[in-house]
């Protein structure tokens, strides 16, 4: 149905109608320069795009979805301020009112199974509740083609089986759907064919079915991707950081509060916190930082001291380092080279080692170099020159240098929020080792995660965050993912009502 | 006419530029524009207003013609916030500066001149009405377009698609634009429609407040209904009580004075803003809604990807 693709450099794949068709590739291999192709919002330098046969020219988003093609974005392009019927009609090319929108949209999501209330404000919704709109605001348009960009990675394992229901009965209709996913597993099961992007390149077409997970990474990497190395370890009965009825009220309209939360890492192990965005990771990091104060001092303790009421400096000299979810503007300022950043972490946990001239503190650059390049070099940190800008380095590398930063220090304690997001599989892995070396080195490590697949890599315990609650932490060897999908989804939390997924 | 009516009539007459000018405005930030330019704006209607009745001898010209001097002059204001994406705030800010110097300079033969005064259209029978009739019925065109306008903003901005499309201009201009809406041509029309607002609340400054051209005579109007704007949470029916509630309480505090209470006259003066601001403060205290009803990318210049 769609043949005859040329992009990217000399792309040609094909997607059959009544098929879901898998693309697959490390970040930067060119899966969403192909996809915004398709979409309309980028035009192709060279070669054709074809529709039954028909030779077309996608030159805006509108087009595309005048010629049937509908889009469901990773970041969701929705109106927050609007309702959720608004936002549909939005989309609508013809004049009909936002009741009659209303109308058709409830009526499509009863027929796909994709339960919506119309009069919802989108801003009040959760992550996966806003994906339900993207598609209904899609399927209205009715589109031969469906594209997908990593739908599951907001969801938890049944909201996804809900997704793919969804897929499939499509599917039966004869419409083709674009499945762009890092998840190997659910493409091995769900998608009757994969193409596999490399460096813009189409590397192999093959069925998924016939390949494992391993095969399939390979393929997307190009070269074997090692497993992490977990070698056992020992964990003692020192507990590094202990929260205590942790609670912390919400700060803005869209935050989560924290109630209760009970937890204790010891120094030698990971546990891993699971969870879908959105349900209290950010505050939790926050408050076990010391970027949010508690009211009570006990809330918090690293190596038995109650640091509570301390801030984030006082938590590092305790011998605690902190990683936070979002690299650019929160871990690293992009404008600043990788020394001022590196300067600016640790000013005060290595007061002595980077500033000279007593009371002056005088910044001392050549310690300071010298601490950025062994970083660099430990992590495998890819970068042009010595010192460049932050905002120069992918987005692997930098995480990878911010990690690096806070490992040199050989921490008690680190806290990380969400370590790969968004970076490269070998990126990804080079970090967890990194993580797994720590804890055996005797360090106590927690991670927040809306990885199941990380979590369950590297974790000796699993907790999950749902609504601001945390459940009692599970043994990594004997919980299963059914387990931590449900706790995922609020079912089994002592939280009343789950009013994050429906 | 007695005294509690013409009381009431002095308040109209404060409330009916401030409620046009920042029903004008409140339709300009819904698209996600700030236009810091109203108090430059309303003084270019001013004096257009009052140059073109003189002139032709017929006020109505002169309504017409503050109108347009308003529009053109945000058309200014657009072309370089929306097109040349610049500072919203520094442009709106330099806005005002010229309208002020501007204004000036062209009034400056009018000093003195008694203007031409817009006369009240009675409504028959309406106008017959005890105490409201006169208030409401028999006043000038601009005050009947004031409340033309609110009831006109209201269903336009929540009732119609193009209302809609509006105000998601002005929540995500991102995805307004990845939608295929022209986010620049709808600033564009906001931002003029606000100015034919400010324009229009200039004309009635000094074509019914006084009919006689004064230097800097909108005396900071504008900013009030920028405040009121926000204060209001973007709101139409809430632009409308703040209006009037500013108009009542400083006309209020003009009648304490002349009484001779032993109250600091500073703190009277003061009254209007204290009193509208815990008003709308009061009334907006539902923050749900508050963030709601922000433009979200108010204040943000737009520049597609490509």
């Amino acid at each position: 149905m769609f043949g005859d693709f040329t992009a990217n450099k000399n792309i040609d794949f094909d997607i059959k109608p009544g098929e879901i068709h898998a693309l697959l590739g490390e970040n930067g291999a060119g899966k969403s320069t192909l996809v915004k192709m398709l979409y309309g919002s980028l035009q192709p330098t060279s070669g054709s795009i074809r529709i039954d046969g028909d030779e077309v020219e996608i030159t805006s988003p509108g087009k595309a979805r005048a010629l049937g093609i509908g889009m469901v974005f990773q970041h969701f392009s929705l109106f927050e301020a609007l309702s959720v019927a608004e936002n549909i009609a939005l989309s609508l090319a013809e004049d009909i009112s936002v009741s009659e929108v209303a109308r058709r949209a409830s009526e499509y999501s009863e027929r796909y199974g994709l339960p919506l209330n119309p009069e919802a404000i989108i801003g009040d919704l959760s992550v996966g509740e806003r994906q339900r709109v993207e598609i209904v605001r899609c399927l209205l348009q009715e589109p031969k083609l469906l594209i997908l960009d990593e739908p599951t990675s907001v969801l938890t394992p049944q909201e996804a089986e809900n997704l793919f229901k969804t897929l499939n009965q499509l599917k039966s209709e004869g419409r083709s759907i674009l499945f762009i996913s890092h998840r190997l597993e659910e493409v091995r099961t769900h998608c009757d064919r994969a193409t596999i992007l490399r460096f813009g390149e189409v590397i192999a077409s093959c069925d998924p079915r016939e390949e494992t997970a391993a095969s399939l990474a390979n393929m997307m990497v190009g070269s074997t991707v090692r497993n992490v190395d977990r070698s056992s370890r020992n964990v003692s009965s020192d507990v590094v950081l202990e929260l205590n009825r942790l609670s912390l009220s919400a700060q803005t309209q869209f935050s989560v509060p924290l109630s209760e939360i009970n937890l204790k890492v010891h120094a030698g192990e990971i546990v891993g916190v699971a969870g879908i965005a959105g349900n209290g990771q950010s505050e939790l990091f926050e408050a076990i930082c010391g970027e949010r104060i508690s009211i009570k001092s006990d809330s918090v303790s690293i190596g038995g001291e109650r640091v509570g009421k301390l801030g984030i400096n006082k938590r590092r000299k305790l011998g605690a380092a902190f990683i936070p979810e979002e690299r650019n503007g929160h871990g690293a300022i992009a404008a600043f080279k990788l020394s001022d950043n590196m300067l600016l972490a640790r000013h005060a946990s290595d007061d002595q080692k980077f500033q000279k001239g007593g009371r002056l503190r005088l910044i001392w650059q050549d310690m300071i170099q010298s601490a950025t390049s062994r970083v660099s070099e430990a992590m495998d940190v890819r970068k042009s020159g010595v010192n460049p800008y932050a905002a120069s380095l992918s987005g692997g590398n930098l995480q990878k240098f911010i990690v690096g930063r806070e490992l040199d220090r050989s921490p008690s304690l680190l806290v990380v929020n969400q370590p790969s997001w968004g970076v490269d599989a070998g990126a990804a892995q080079r970090i967890r080792q990194a993580l797994i070396d720590l804890a055996a080195a005797g360090s106590a490590v927690l991670v927040l995660s809306q990885d199941l697949d990380e979590i369950l890599e590297i974790s000796d315990r699993i907790a999950v965050l749902f609504d601001g609650h945390l459940s009692e932490p599970l043994n990594a060897e004997t919980a299963s993912r059914e387990d931590i999908g449900l706790l995922m989804a609020g079912v089994g939390m002592a939280t009343g009502e789950a009013k994050h997924v429906a | 006419m007695g005294f509690i009516e013409a009381v009431l009539l002095t308040i109209v007459t404060a409330a009916t530029p401030l409620l046009i000018a920042a029903l004008g405005e409140l339709v300009t930030e819904r698209s996600g524009v700030l236009n810091l330019g109203v108090e430059g704006m309303m003084i270019m209607g001013a004096i257009a207003g009052f140059a073109f009745a003189l002139m032709s001898g017929n006020p109505y010209v002169g309504v017409i013609a503050g109108v347009g001097f308003g529009a053109l002059f945000s058309l200014l204001f657009a072309f370089l916030t929306v097109t040349l994406v610049t500072n919203q705030v520094a442009t709106g800010l330099a806005l005002t500066i010229l309208g002020l110097g501007i204004s000036g300079l062209w009034g400056e033969a009018f000093v003195g001149v008694p203007g031409v005064k817009l006369l009240p259209i009675e409504i028959p029978l309406l106008s017959e009405i005890p105490l409201i009739g006169k208030l409401l019925f028999a006043q000038d065109i601009i005050f009947y377009c004031s409340i033309v306008l609110l009831f006109g903003v209201s269903c336009f901005l929540f009732k119609s698609r193009m209302g809609l499309t509006l105000r998601a201009v002005g929540d995500n201009h991102t995805s307004a634009h990845a939608l295929g809406i022209s986010v620049s041509r709808v600033r564009y029309l906001a931002v003029m429609f606000g100015g034919a607002c400010s324009g229009l609340a200039g004309a009635y400054m000094s074509l019914v407040y006084t009919t006689q051209w004064i230097e800097n005579m909108t005396a900071g109007r504008g900013w009030i209904a920028l405040a009121l704007v926000v204060f209001a949470s973007w709101r139409p029916n809430r632009v409308l009580i703040g209006a009037y509630l500013f108009g009542a309480v400083g006309i209020a505090q003009l009648h304490i004075q002349a009484l001779g209470f032993k109250i600091p006259s500073q703190f009277l003066s003061a009254l209007p803003y204290l009193a509208t601001i815990i008003v709308l403060v009061i009334i907006s205290r539902n923050r749900r809604l508050t963030i709601i009803n922000t433009p979200a990318s108010l204040g943000k210049g737009f520049v597609p990807d490509r």
